[in-house]
């Protein structure tokens, strides 16, 4: 069976889901994610979906489960690259991702999670 | 079948009389469009009319005009409407064509029949019952062509009204104007979603200045408009909310929460390029 690839940057992974996903790869994506974050402690996700281009209710609420998921895991979510016609499909949906960062690509979704963490130690830092 | 033959030759003979009284009549009625249409032209196309009617009077005994036989003088007729239509006749204006050529045959049975009463009524009765069909359906087809206009005229503001304009690097604006219904928000959305990966904008500014009313159901057009435009990473922005919009609004339990709001597209630009990083400052 197929498999996305999860990258390890730094603090941060990166997930580039290149082809059109079914269900059975969203679940296995949630599953082999969650693991990873708990393994290498990562601060951060980011979900690049700009290859994909058709989403159906199950695909955008895994989506929607995984960015959840992540955050409980005290990892921040970016999903970047969203096509127009994908965003128009989730919001008829219903699913407006409330509470999931976005961003337009990879770069501009790296320096988001860039400034969340930053900004996360200058918080813990002490004065 | 023996009268309307009958009735047939008794055109025919008189077609010439006829012809004139008609001409006559069309052009005495006060309501001739000189300017549109000249006599010539008008000559022609009655010329045009009155042999297909004939030739479908002879065809078609009793049937009525939506028989087989009367396709020729359906089509004329349709034409004749559909182009008169497009030139700015009225519909009476339009509809006089046929109805003016009542007059000059029902005079001619009149007295043609005028030892025979019930004969003379009969056929009063059945031409009569024929030609307002037949003027009828002028208007029908001048009122379908007019629709068409309208439609096609609905078709291009449309493509018109939504533009979706670059206000600086990372930020574009769509000034709406005009009321708006799902088929335009669909339009306004995906050419804004278009353009926000066009030019990778992550401010978008929609600006409602021009939207005369904002009931629930456009408010969620728009929700759903900013929802997107989120999902795709940028940062959506509405402005130009009227005193009288936002009362509605709240009055109709409609908030906007979650969503950046402006009062001007002034103010909503402003905000926007803090956004990205810039700020407007007098020069010294």
């Amino acid at each position: 069976m197929e498999q996305i690839p999860i990258l390890k940057l730094g603090k941060f992974l990166l997930v580039t889901i290149q082809v059109d996903m079914h269900d059975q790869m969203a679940l296995r994506l949630q599953d082999e994610l969650t693991n990873r974050i708990v393994k290498e402690n990562a601060k951060g996700v980011l979900i690049d979906i700009s290859a994909l281009e058709i989403v159906d209710s199950f695909i955008g609420r895994t989506l929607a489960n995984i960015a959840a998921m992540a955050r409980i895991l005290d990892a921040e979510t970016v999903i970047v690259g969203m096509q127009p016609a994908v965003a128009i499909t989730m919001v008829e949906l219903g699913l407006s991702l409330p509470g999931v960062r976005t961003a337009l690509n990879v770069e501009r979704g790296m320096e988001i999670l860039n400034n969340l963490l930053q900004e996360d130690s200058d918080a813990r830092s002490p004065k | 079948m023996d009268k309307q033959k009958n009735i047939l030759s008794f055109l025919n003979a008189k077609q010439d009389k006829i012809l004139q009284e008609w001409e006559k009549e069309q052009l005495s009625a006060g309501k001739f469009r000189a300017d549109l249409v000249s006599p010539d032209e008008l000559k022609q196309q009655m010329l045009d009319f009155w042999n297909s009617f004939l030739k479908a009077l002879e065809q078609d005994e009793q049937g009525g005009m939506f028989q087989e036989g009367w396709k020729p003088v359906r089509s004329f007729l349709s034409e004749l409407s559909r182009s008169r239509a497009k030139l700015g006749f009225t519909p009476s204006e339009t509809a006089l064509f046929i109805f003016s050529l009542k007059k000059p045959i029902f005079q001619l049975i009149q007295e043609a029949f005028q030892d025979d009463l019930s004969r003379q009524q009969k056929e009063l009765w059945n031409l009569n019952s024929l030609l307002d069909a037949l003027g009828l359906f002028t208007t029908e087809t001048y009122i379908k062509s007019k629709e068409e206009i309208i439609r096609r005229q609905q078709e291009e503001m449309l493509e018109l009204s939504t533009p979706v304009v670059k206000i600086w690097e990372q930020i574009v604006a769509v000034p709406l104007i005009g009321t708006l219904d799902s088929a335009r928000t669909q339009t306004v959305m995906e050419n804004l979603l278009q353009e926000i990966v066009a030019v990778s904008a992550t401010v978008a500014i929609i600006d409602i200045t021009g939207v005369p009313t904002v009931d629930t159901l456009v408010a969620q057009h728009l929700i759903k408009t900013v929802s997107a435009a989120r999902l795709m990473g940028a940062e959506c922005i509405i402005s130009g909310i009227r005193p009288q919009i936002a009362q509605t609004m709240i009055h109709l339990g409609v908030s906007f929460q979650d969503i950046t709001t402006k009062a001007t597209l002034a103010e909503a630009i402003k905000y926007g390029l803090s956004r990205i990083g810039y700020r407007i400052s007098k020069m010294e």
